[in-house]
């Protein structure tokens, strides 16, 4: 009976930098359904939060965990940056790579990033070298390179926020594909209509803390809170 | 300038007579040095990755330390490999001073910290762009320096072929070790100061060209090989 | 990285394709010797009598007696004899044998400012120089060479001080390019500088005092401080460099027309 890695659970973590507190407390349980978007002004702790649930920020006080040790549950996520980071290697390098370090058969694996590779639309560029790859191109690999593991829950942070229309079109394919095949997903989003377009659950974010947690269905049209009603109208919050 | 002259036709007598002692003494130069390049590497390389990637608390002062070792004077590291290796030393037993195999202790110990040094120095950069990517995917420290060792390995080429620079031209300290032993441990460096030492500066010269030569030959053909400068943005 | 295992070992075996046998030895033997030349004669026909290869270590006295002392080589031959006493007195060696001698000499810029020629002995020459502040070049490496020059200024009962003396801590070749290059006095032996290529406008100026005379000594390493040392091997080239043939060899051996050692082994009973 394999155990699932959900339910994960944030109770009063803090995360801070050099003395100063980034986001927290926190309290959150993620059962893992659907797409959950975090949403919020900049600065308000989203990427912070995404880092945190995913194990790349430890925090300061309080507790973040998994519903199975670490060792384990770190192998069933993948996270995609703002920023895509690509290995200087070819597409279909990048690709493979995270199906190389879980020892997957050399044969098997490269068929697999053949096949999401096409799934990305990146045939094109198989044999480049990803470095050359616009930053559209770059995020497809980056989702690609996510999904290629059959990941339990991936984490997106803004994953479109630099690109045009087309890319961040394509993107959001893959993720309400994936997320239609049981992927647990976890975007975060200053951009509204995106939220809209995706979103089961959305966690609104203000000054570093869960402001609202709403589903989808009635966070846009009745917000429980001022704030995200003035977000939502377009204000500034501040 | 006549010296100059004469130096470049007795580089060309010696060359296209295919001198016999040329030729023992180039070969040697570059299998004493290679050898000492290629055990240098097989210990700086992944020392330098793993500096790049690994946290502990004297990081600094080992990473200061092993840039100042790039400057140990190849004369004062001969003369701690002589005590070591002489008769009336620790290891005399092994009975390698005045051969071959003590020169490539001495000249590995001068190359390992510069190829340690800046391999070290390029992959660190290397690694702040890859830092996030590897943790996400739940890396272990070996399979970090393996990504970093292969992806940096232009970089790494470089810090290789400067290894080698540094030791093909050194001579203070295989003066020392090697004795510069006619037919034994003579090398194109040792024969340069020997010539120079007996005042004949034009064969002094000649031996020189040649190894520059050779060493641009050498260099060239890595990069030949290697395909640099060819594809991609690297 | 087999590729790399292969290619290192491949080295390796080119590197010791020069294996050695029980009937080679080390000797250390200075500068001066060298650079005359005559080893290229002998070493051959040594070869050739006692199947022995000799590896000629080339290097300054002091360093020929620190090798001796700690037993890195079988033999020396130097050419300092108040060292070569001490050495012996400490155990170090066995015993001197003299081989043969050549002598030093002074040479020093053409126009000979300071009158050099007009010596009568070493010891004028020397106070010549003193007297006239003219440059000097020494060898300044605690070779038989330089110590046999500054056993010359204590004689002299001076002592060379002052920006006119000038140590360059090297080998006689480059001693002697620095000396033509600053116009400067030196001493040298008489071999170096027939061999000497770049004389530009130095002369020979002064020889013939008995003094000036350089004794070639070979010392054994002693075996009992070292009990690796090959004491027969060195022992058979003693025997060697002290008989007939090799006496006709010295004296034969001429650079220009000059010959160079006088050969004064004496005969053992």
């Amino acid at each position: 009976m394999v155990k699932t890695i959900f339910p994960l659970v944030l109770e009063d973590a803090c995360v801070s930098k050099k003395g100063r507190l980034l986001a927290g407390p926190l309290t959150l349980k993620l059962e893992g359904f659907g797409i959950t978007i975090l949403l919020g002004p900049n600065g308000s702790g989203k990427t912070t939060l995404l880092k945190l649930m995913h194990g790349l920020e430890k925090p300061k006080s309080g507790v973040a965990r998994w519903a199975i040790p670490n060792s384990i549950a770190n192998m069933k996520q993948s996270f995609v940056f703002q920023s895509p980071i690509v290995m200087r290697r070819t597409v279909l390098e990048n690709m493979v790579y995270p199906l190389i370090i879980r020892k997957v058969p050399r044969k098997a694996a490269f068929l697999r990033a053949e096949e999401w590779i096409e799934n990305v639309g990146l045939r094109q560029s198989i044999h480049k070298d990803a470095t050359v790859l616009s930053g559209g191109e770059k995020q497809k690999l980056a989702v690609g390179r996510g999904l290629i593991t059959d990941p339990d829950i991936l984490f997106l942070d803004e994953p479109s926020a630099n690109l045009d229309g087309a890319s961040t079109q394509a993107i959001e394919r893959l993720i309400l594909l994936a997320g239609e095949k049981g992927t647990s997903i976890v975007m975060a989003t200053h951009d509204f209509g995106q939220a809209r377009r995706l979103a089961k659950d959305i966690l609104f974010m203000y000054r570093g803390k869960i402001h609202e947690r709403s589903p989808a269905s009635t966070f846009f049209d009745t917000p429980k809170t001022n704030e995200a009603l003035s977000f939502i109208k377009g204000d500034i919050l501040l | 300038m006549s010296d100059l002259l004469a130096g470049l036709v007795a580089a060309f007598q010696l060359v296209f007579t295919l001198d016999h002692d040329l030729v023992e003494i180039s070969l040697r130069s570059f299998q004493v040095t290679g050898i000492s390049v290629f055990i240098a590497a097989f210990c700086g390389l992944p020392f330098g990755a793993w500096l790049a990637v690994t946290r502990f608390r004297y990081r600094r002062i080992a990473i200061a330390l092993l840039n100042a070792l790039m400057g140990l004077p190849p004369v004062v590291v001969g003369l701690f490999v002589y005590l070591m290796l002489s008769r009336s030393g620790p290891f005399g037993v092994l009975d390698l001073l005045f051969t071959p195999t003590a020169m490539i202790v001495a000249q590995t110990i001068i190359i390992a910290p510069i190829i340690a040094s800046l391999s070290h120095q390029a992959l660190r950069e290397l690694w702040s762009v890859y830092h996030d990517l590897l943790i996400s995917m739940n890396t272990t420290k070996g399979q970090r320096i393996k990504v970093l060792l292969w992806d940096g390995r232009r970089a790494l080429l470089t810090a290789i072929l400067t290894g080698f620079g540094r030791g093909i031209g050194e001579i203070g300290a295989i003066m020392i070790v090697g004795g510069n032993i006619d037919h034994l441990t003579r090398v194109l460096t040792t024969a340069i100061a020997l010539e120079v030492g007996k005042g004949d500066f034009a064969l002094a010269l000649g031996l020189g060209l040649i190894l520059i030569v050779m060493a641009i030959i050498v260099n060239l053909s890595v990069h030949i090989l290697s395909r640099t400068e060819r594809e991609g943005t690297w | 990285m087999k590729l790399g295992v292969y290619w290192v070992s491949f080295l390796i075996c080119l590197l010791n394709s020069f294996p050695s046998f029980a009937g080679d030895m080390r000797l250390a033997v200075t500068t001066s010797f060298h650079n005359s030349g005559l080893s290229e004669i002998l070493l051959p026909e040594i070869k050739k009598d006692l199947g022995l290869t000799v590896h000629l270590l080339v290097v300054g006295t002091g360093q020929a007696l620190k090798l001796g002392r700690s037993g890195d080589v079988d033999a020396l031959l130097v050419h300092s004899i108040k060292a070569e006493e001490e050495f012996v007195a400490e155990g170090f060696g066995t015993h001197r044998r003299e081989i043969m001698y050549n002598d030093f000499v002074f040479v020093g810029p053409e126009n000979d400012g300071a009158q050099l020629s007009n010596s009568k002995s070493a010891a004028e020459a020397f106070q010549t120089i003193l007297n006239t502040r003219s440059p000097f070049v020494s060898r300044g490496d605690d070779s038989g060479t330089h110590r046999k020059e500054i056993s010359l200024w204590q004689s002299a009962g001076t002592a060379p001080k002052g920006s006119w003396y000038r140590a360059t801590g090297a080998g006689m070749g480059t001693t002697l390019n620095t000396a033509s290059a600053m116009n400067a006095y030196v001493f040298t032996d008489r071999a170096s500088w027939l061999n000497y290529e770049h004389k530009g406008n130095l002369k020979l100026l002064f020889s013939g005092d008995p003094v000036l005379f350089n004794q070639y000594t070979y010392i054994q390493v002693n075996s009992d401080k070292h009990k690796h040392v090959k004491n027969i091997l060195a022992g058979q080239l003693e025997k060697w460099l002290s008989g007939k043939k090799a006496a006709n060899l010295i004296s034969n051996y001429k650079i220009k027309g000059q010959r160079l050692f006088v050969p004064n082994a004496k005969r053992q009973n």
